[in-house]
């Protein structure tokens, strides 16, 4: 297994050094002029474009900058001199010259908001699908079971967008149950109360979404495993029909959902674009989206690389998970 | 002593196409301590039979009706009309079932001991230690090697041979006193068939315990069963001691059944008989006794009698009952 664990990290490690390449490239053939964008709109003095990009070092050959990049990455990086210089410390994913921030600084703050909103929201849609789609399946053509079909159809059909919206303007606009989101955040440490209150609705709008696709999946695979053989024998043994359920049925049924739900709490951890920018959380894909308007390469080039990183690690970990679960797939 | 009675026993599935009789009013005996098997080709409802005695077909999808007198340690239970929540308390415990295929029997995340374990658990209230060393000596019993060891590990470590010995040690973890084995060597390669039933039939006269062989192996039949059920098309169309329906078939079916038999001592250039023709629909089932449209010797009953009327099962010998018009006593 350790073994197994040291290989997996190495690949993860080669398919990131990729990934960054990948994306450092955007800095070579985006048609914009990294120094002149850090003088803002209305600037024409070439003296400053040209300064500001011996700072950052943008007149260095593309290799160069790369290799400095992933330099700051892992030992940090400074950029200027003298009484104007900037030191990023390791990890370093560079400075954003529009924000006059670190990167590395920006995404530590958006992180912790952006962790929140997912994990929440995992658990709320687990909760709810995980719950709802044994019910569906138990009571199978009953009216739960039809209920269930309609919550699936609704959630899977509306857009995150659209039920964001709907819930601000009827939870917050029209029946003031929840104070208007300010843009700003509490961290869960500070006031775990108003940590929930500004994170509630948008927990619900992305729950409501993952949670519909969980309970259609989970129904399908308790039906399917309850037709299994071993299942037949569990009853035959004299079982239950709780414990049939509750330890045979599930055990099987379930296993999948570890995979779907690692890397659905991975995609989200790289920004929930829409959701943030609905309830105006100051999270990674508030950040990324930003970035992308006002061109801000560095962050745009950090939060993209953040988010495969997320990726290559939730797979990761999934895998290591699953063969707890399975044993068909443990590695001896 | 009569350890199950079977009467009238009926399972119809109503479907879309019209209502499947896999079960057609069929009774019979198990004495304790004996072998009674049944064959029959697939679809003659052997296995449903069994399905409905151990309580395992789901009722919204069929109804069940008839009785099943069974002798319990608690007294006589009606295997067919008790509670389905209160037969959780015998299954398992006096009547114990293994099926045809081990592969999938057993479940994929769990090791064989915990399995074997829960299986005792679920009927006695003793310690887990108890259950465990209970587990390892039915390992020992069905021949698994290093059976301390093993028991942790997973069916999947397991040949399609190992995982039927780990299934039947399970069944027998409570000393049931009816095992139902469904065809438990039909998934098994030919040498591991010969080990699995000679384990069975060494198991039963060691633990005394009575068994229900269904099985569409007539070689299998002549070397472990006390009597033979055949069936056909969901009835029974004879029924006799082993080596009296052996000697004296007196259906059409049977004959064809035992006559496709290889046997080393007829000539292998003879081409091996068959039985003309497929099993019968059953959603619809020809009119009359149910083999006509396949017998090779109605001309012998003479007129259309054969497509017009059901035979009755009737006595042919002692306790040897068969259903054909042929050999009836008038």
């Amino acid at each position: 297994m350790f073994a197994y664990i040291s290989r997996r990290l190495g690949v993860s490690f080669l398919i990131l050094l990729a990934a960054s390449f990948a994306v450092y490239l955007i800095f070579a053939f985006l048609p914009y002029d990294p120094a002149a964008l850090t003088c803002g709109k209305n600037c024409n003095d070439p003296g400053i474009i040209e300064a500001n990009r011996r700072r950052l070092g943008y007149d260095l050959p593309f290799f160069t900058q790369y290799f400095l990049f992933l330099k700051g990455l892992f030992f940090g990086r400074t950029f200027g001199e003298g009484a104007a210089l900037i030191n990023c410390p390791a990890p370093s994913l560079g400075y954003s010259f529009q924000q006059h921030a670190c990167v590395t600084n920006l995404i530590g703050e958006a992180l912790p908001v952006t962790f929140s909103l997912a994990i929440g929201a995992l658990v709320m849609w687990l909760t709810l699908g995980i719950g709802l789609g044994i019910l569906a399946a138990r009571f199978r053509g009953r009216i739960v079971d039809q209920l269930s079909t309609v919550f699936v159809l609704i959630g899977t059909s509306l857009p995150t967008f659209l039920t964001g919206l709907m819930l601000l303007v009827f939870v917050v606009i029209r029946w003031h149950l929840i104070p208007f989101p300010s843009g700003n955040y509490t961290p869960f440490l500070e006031n775990p109360f108003e940590w929930a209150q500004i994170l509630f609705l948008p927990w619900l709008t992305l729950a409501f979404a993952f949670a519909a696709l969980y309970t259609r999946f989970v129904r399908s695979a308790v039906i399917d495993t309850s037709n299994e053989d071993y299942i037949r024998t569990a009853r035959a043994k004299g079982l239950s029909e709780g414990v049939i359920l509750g330890k045979h049925t599930l055990r099987a049924a379930l296993a999948p959902i570890t995979t779907m739900a690692g890397l659905d709490f991975a995609g989200l951890l790289g920004g929930a674009i829409l959701t943030e920018s609905v309830f105006n959380l100051p999270g990674l894909g508030r950040l990324a989206i930003t970035a992308v308007v006002r061109v801000d390469l560095p962050i745009i080039v950090a939060t993209t690389l953040l988010a495969a990183a997320i990726v290559v690690m939730m797979n990761l970990l999934v895998d290591i998970l699953y063969a707890f679960i399975d044993p068909r797939v443990r590695v001896v | 002593m009569t350890l199950l009675e079977v009467k009238n026993l009926s399972v119809e599935f109503p479907t879309a196409d019209g209502r499947v009789h896999a079960v057609h009013d069929i009774s019979f005996e198990v004495n304790a301590g004996e072998t009674l098997a049944i064959v029959g080709e697939s679809g003659s409802g052997k296995t449903v039979t069994n399905l409905a005695l151990m309580g395992l077909i789901p009722l919204r999808t069929a109804d069940v009706t008839g009785s099943a007198k069974f002798e319990s340690h608690d007294g006589v239970i009606d295997l067919i009309k008790i509670n389905r929540k209160d037969l959780q308390k015998y299954r398992g415990r006096d009547v114990a079932m293994i099926f045809q295929d081990p592969m999938s029997s057993l479940h994929p995340f769990y090791s064989i001991g915990d399995q074997i374990i829960e299986a005792h658990q679920i009927h006695n209230q003793v310690d887990l230690k108890v259950s465990k060393a209970r587990a390892i000596e039915l390992l020992e019993l069905v021949g698994i090697q290093g059976a301390a060891e093993r028991i942790k590990a997973f069916p999947h470590q397991f040949s399609g041979g190992m995982r039927q010995r780990v299934m039947i040690a399970m069944a027998l973890v409570n000393n049931p006193s009816l095992l139902i084995a469904d065809e438990p060597t039909t998934a098994l390669d030919v040498t591991v068939q010969a080990q699995i039933m000679k384990l069975l039939s060494d198991l039963q006269s060691e633990l005394k315990m009575a068994m229900i062989l269904i099985t569409h192996d007539m070689g299998v039949v002549a070397n472990a069963a006390d009597r033979v059920n055949v069936m056909y098309a969901g009835r029974i169309v004879e029924s006799a001691n082993v080596n009296e329906l052996y000697a004296n078939p007196s259906m059409p079916y049977t004959q064809g059944l035992l006559a496709s038999v290889p046997r080393m001592d007829r000539a292998h250039t003879d081409r091996l008989p068959t039985i003309p023709g497929q099993p019968p629909s059953m959603i619809e089932l020809p009119t009359g006794c149910s083999f006509n449209p396949r017998c090779t010797r109605q001309g012998e009953v003479g007129g259309t009698k054969c497509q017009e009327q059901m035979p009755e099962l009737t006595l042919r010998g002692e306790s040897h009952l068969a259903r054909c018009f042929i050999g009836e006593s008038a």
